[in-house]
């Protein structure tokens, strides 16, 4: 077993030469878990400072998924919104809020964890000054508009709707009522921070301290990040392993082949490249499993052309023309599946998933597709452009590919073509100066497993993700209406009536879900992905 | 000597200016680099306008690009996104790079310059043909194809090298790497010399001190090849800066976190501070390793004098 010989070699060596922990586990000790051993996973350069409301990708949010942990935790598979530091939240009218934290936490560098680690942390995230990216997550806290008003500076640091009632207790108001706000609390931008991140800001940044099962033991920016398990973390949660060394790969191509000749032991991302061999190469040492990020096309609504009556019927149509189940075999080998809805699968049915509600809209029909689009006027302008970035990921394909799917159930040549983007960057640019035409590429990864989360921030009026400004009386009002109500189930409910009016619209064309995908070595057991398709470190088991 | 060199200083600067000036300018038009900042989804303006602010990208190019150059000369490259200084970056990335660098040019030399004395003294054998076809293949095969095959036969079915390179990036790791990167020139370097020498072989003075009965060795390198090597040493000279920003795709197979790779994340997050503060060394590497190459000339040839 050559490959295995040399994990174990590149293993050792990294831990040496962090000086992090001796290389546990002879060679002839197999089986089982080795509390001691690191494993040395696959990673990206963070984008933003590792701070937590700062950071919105999934890089970074590795990262803070080992070092923190907040008022609640989503469970790595049913998604669900469990306690974790809340030891309880209460709330009689969906507003206001009184969270109890559990007693007995501290961070690693022996700080309790209180209710005012907490309201600091939460007022940093919003204050404008501090350029948080992540501050609208406080939007919905009272407060809000005097943090961070839209225009001017300032009036004052701190969100008014949160208050300190003792050392485990504080108290939080909305500005409106929103049932479902103690199941966000899981998002890492809501973790607490210690007193040093706000006095030694410099040196935090350079070397984040948390509250998670793990502590960052070395931190080479842009190489390598070596974490070791904390041996005081009190939660239930403890890491099963002696480490995680994240290593920086220049491609994720580089990272696979470092898997296969064994020096890497977690491959997060499986380039798509390497879709066609990955069963032959690692068996069942690869994960293939739902995560929460759906596909769509979105339309540009602040367009004429898109916005009159009927469009709705060439947008539905649309749909139809999209064989979206030879797509995700062909092009995507099964790593997506095909929508029937504008959520996820992670939710769960309880969550809010609902396979089917697409109804027929979603089902690929020719003859029904040409029919539609005649109805409702033609394609605007005879032709539709399909706008997305051509920096990242495979989206020329997957674009192209739809645009011969449209053009053949039309029999027409030119009824669809791709509209490449150099960078992302300037993809986003046109978006936020309205500059589309047609349809473009719109992803969208959860931030927390809740139905809402995949509604009101994609087709509220002026949501802060509608990027087609999409706008429709009943969507907002049953919006509203699902926020307020208490019972889960009922609001759930509402939330899918809510889908049923983005349905009938074709507010956007749902593609396909998503899934997560992970290779990983023999010395590993018991991988899995979360909902948001990050490896749950802390349960994997090294030997 | 002292006057030219100061001249070509002097010719720098306004080079120097201009380059920069475009690569500024180029990065500018590809967009706002904030809006690719939050994901897939609008910044908060607010959040947005103070980045901008931060970052100084609210105030007219013209002025950016003066506050920057301004910067520059007090040794201040800015800020990239993620909170690092540039200079930071360059202080990992250089020396990485510096290193393939140096392996590279090892090659070129050391192998491209035998192979080329080899062949242009054997004009016509087997060796020759030989060696000519083996360049014609190396040439005419992409970097990334080379790089990947290696990859997969050295570190992956034969385990002889570790596929990608560490964060250390140590001189042996970098010898597959440096070969990858050095093949396309070695194989120019190769030609380059073999011509240079076959001509040359034939001129009076190798004449002359073959018929002083000088030792077959001491014609060859003292004679022969000083004379051979002067496009050589202008091609190796320019490839020097051209293997530094040009390492791209070779980096990205290794996994080797230097200048390319750098500029390759620049460019894609648009992080105007990193691009251009990279290619403006570049373009000092550049003009440098010119200028060097220029009084080589003078080194090589005594008939060449600058004044």
């Amino acid at each position: 077993m050559r490959g295995a010989t040399h994990a174990k070699w590149a293993a050792c060596a990294a831990a040496a030469a962090l000086a992090a922990t001796a290389c546990g586990g002879g060679g002839s000790d197999s089986g089982g878990g080795d509390g001691g051993a690191v494993l040395s996973s696959s990673w990206g350069d963070p984008q933003n400072p590792l701070e937590p409301a700062n950071t919105n990708e999934v890089q970074g949010g590795k990262v803070l998924d080992m070092i923190f942990r907040s008022l609640k935790k989503y469970n790595p598979e049913t998604g669900a919104a469990e306690d974790m530091l809340a030891e309880k939240i209460e709330t009689t009218d969906s507003q206001n809020f009184t969270i109890t934290v559990k007693d007995g936490w501290t961070f690693s560098n022996g700080e309790k964890v209180t209710s005012k680690s907490f309201v600091t942390a939460w007022n940093y995230a919003a204050s404008l000054k501090n350029n948080q990216k992540n501050a609208y997550f406080f939007e919905y806290i009272d407060g809000y508009a005097a943090a961070h008003p839209a225009s001017g500076s300032q009036t004052t640091d701190v969100l008014s709707g949160l208050k300190v009632v003792n050392d485990r207790t504080f108290t939080v108001k909305l500005k409106q009522k929103f049932s479902t706000f103690p199941d966000t609390l899981g998002y890492p931008a809501y973790a607490p921070l210690p007193q040093a991140f706000f006095t030694d800001h410099a040196n935090w940044v350079k070397k984040p301290i948390g509250n998670g099962p793990y502590t960052i033991d070395s931190y080479t920016k842009g190489s390598q990040m070596a974490l070791k398990k904390w041996d005081g973390y009190p939660g239930d949660d403890k890491a099963e392993n002696g480490g995680v060394t994240l290593k920086v790969y220049t491609d994720n191509n580089t990272a696979y082949t470092d898997l296969l000749a064994g020096n890497l032991d977690l491959v997060d991302d499986v380039p798509a490249a390497q879709l066609k061999n990955v069963k032959n190469d690692l068996g069942d040492r690869y994960l293939n499993t739902p995560a929460g990020i759906i596909q769509t096309l979105a339309f540009p609504f602040y367009d004429k052309k898109w916005n009159t009556t009927g469009s709705d019927k060439v947008r539905t149509g649309l749909s139809r023309a999209i064989d979206r189940k030879q797509i995700t075999e062909t092009i995507f080998q099964n790593t997506r599946t095909p929508a029937t809805d504008w959520t996820s699968p992670v939710l769960g049915e309880e969550g809010g998933f609902k396979e089917g509600l697409c109804g027929d809209a979603c089902e690929y029909d020719p003859a029904a597709a040409k029919k539609l689009i005649q109805e409702g006027g033609g394609l605007p302008g005879g032709q539709v452009k399909i706008t997305y970035n051509a920096d990242t990921g495979s989206h020329k394909q997957w674009v192209d590919a739809v645009c011969n799917s449209i053009n053949n159930a039309l029999d027409n040549d030119k009824a669809c073509v791709g509209n490449p983007v150099g960078t992302f960057a300037d993809f986003r640019t046109q978006i936020g100066d309205r500059k589309m035409t047609g349809p473009f590429r719109a992803g969208w990864q959860m931030d927390y497993p809740l139905i809402q989360n995949f509604l009101q921030p994609l087709y509220y009026t002026n949501a802060s993700s509608n990027d087609g400004k999409w706008s429709n009386k009943d969507f907002d009002k049953l919006v509203d209406q699902a926020n307020a109500e208490t019972d889960t189930a009922k609001a759930v409910e509402i939330f899918q009536q809510a889908e049923g009016v983005v349905r009938d619209n074709m507010a956007a064309i749902p593609l396909w879900y998503q899934n997560g995908s992970a290779g990983y070595s023999e010395r590993l057991s018991n991988v899995k992905l979360n909902p948001f398709s990050v490896p749950v470190y802390n349960e994997i088991k090294v030997s | 000597m002292g006057r030219y060199v100061i001249r070509r200083l002097l010719q720098m600067i306004p080079v120097f200016i201009g380059a920069t000036l475009l690569i500024f300018l180029m990065v500018n038009v590809m967009g706002d680099p904030i809006a690719g900042l939050c994901g897939d989804r609008e910044c908060d303006p607010a959040t947005a306008a103070q980045l901008q602010k931060e970052f100084g990208l609210d105030k007219p190019v013209w002025q950016q690009y003066l506050t920057y150059m301004g910067n520059v000369f007090t040794g201040d490259f800015g800020t990239a996104f993620n909170g690092q200084p540039v200079t930071e970056l360059m202080a990992t990335a250089f020396p990485v790079t510096i290193r393939l660098t140096i392996v590279a040019i090892v090659f070129e030399i050391v192998i491209g310059i035998t192979l080329g004395v080899v062949t242009g003294l054997r004009r016509g054998r087997p060796v020759d043909t030989g060696v000519l076809l083996l360049t014609l293949v190396v040439i005419s095969v992409p970097t990334f194809v080379t790089g990947l095959l290696l990859q997969l036969l050295l570190g992956v079915e034969w385990g002889w090298i570790k596929p990608s390179v560490s964060s250390e990036a140590t001189f042996g790791e970098l010898i597959v790497p440096g070969l990858v990167l050095a093949s396309v020139s070695l194989a120019y370097v190769t030609r380059l010399t073999r011509t240079s020498i076959a001509e040359n072989r034939r001129s009076d003075y190798v004449r002359t001190a073959v018929a002083k009965g000088l030792p077959r060795r001491r014609v060859v390198t003292r004679h022969l090849l000083r004379n051979s090597l002067i496009p050589v040493v202008t091609f190796i000279g320019t490839d020097i800066g051209a293997l530094m920003g040009g390492a791209i795709v070779t980096e990205r197979i290794f996994n080797i976190h230097g200048v390319g790779f750098q500029l390759y994340q620049g460019i894609l997050r648009q992080n105007t501070q990193t691009v251009v503060g990279f290619v403006t060394v570049l373009v000092l590497v550049f003009l440098v390793a010119n200028l060097l190459v220029d009084l080589l000339y003078a080194v090589l040839d005594p008939r060449i004098r600058y004044a």
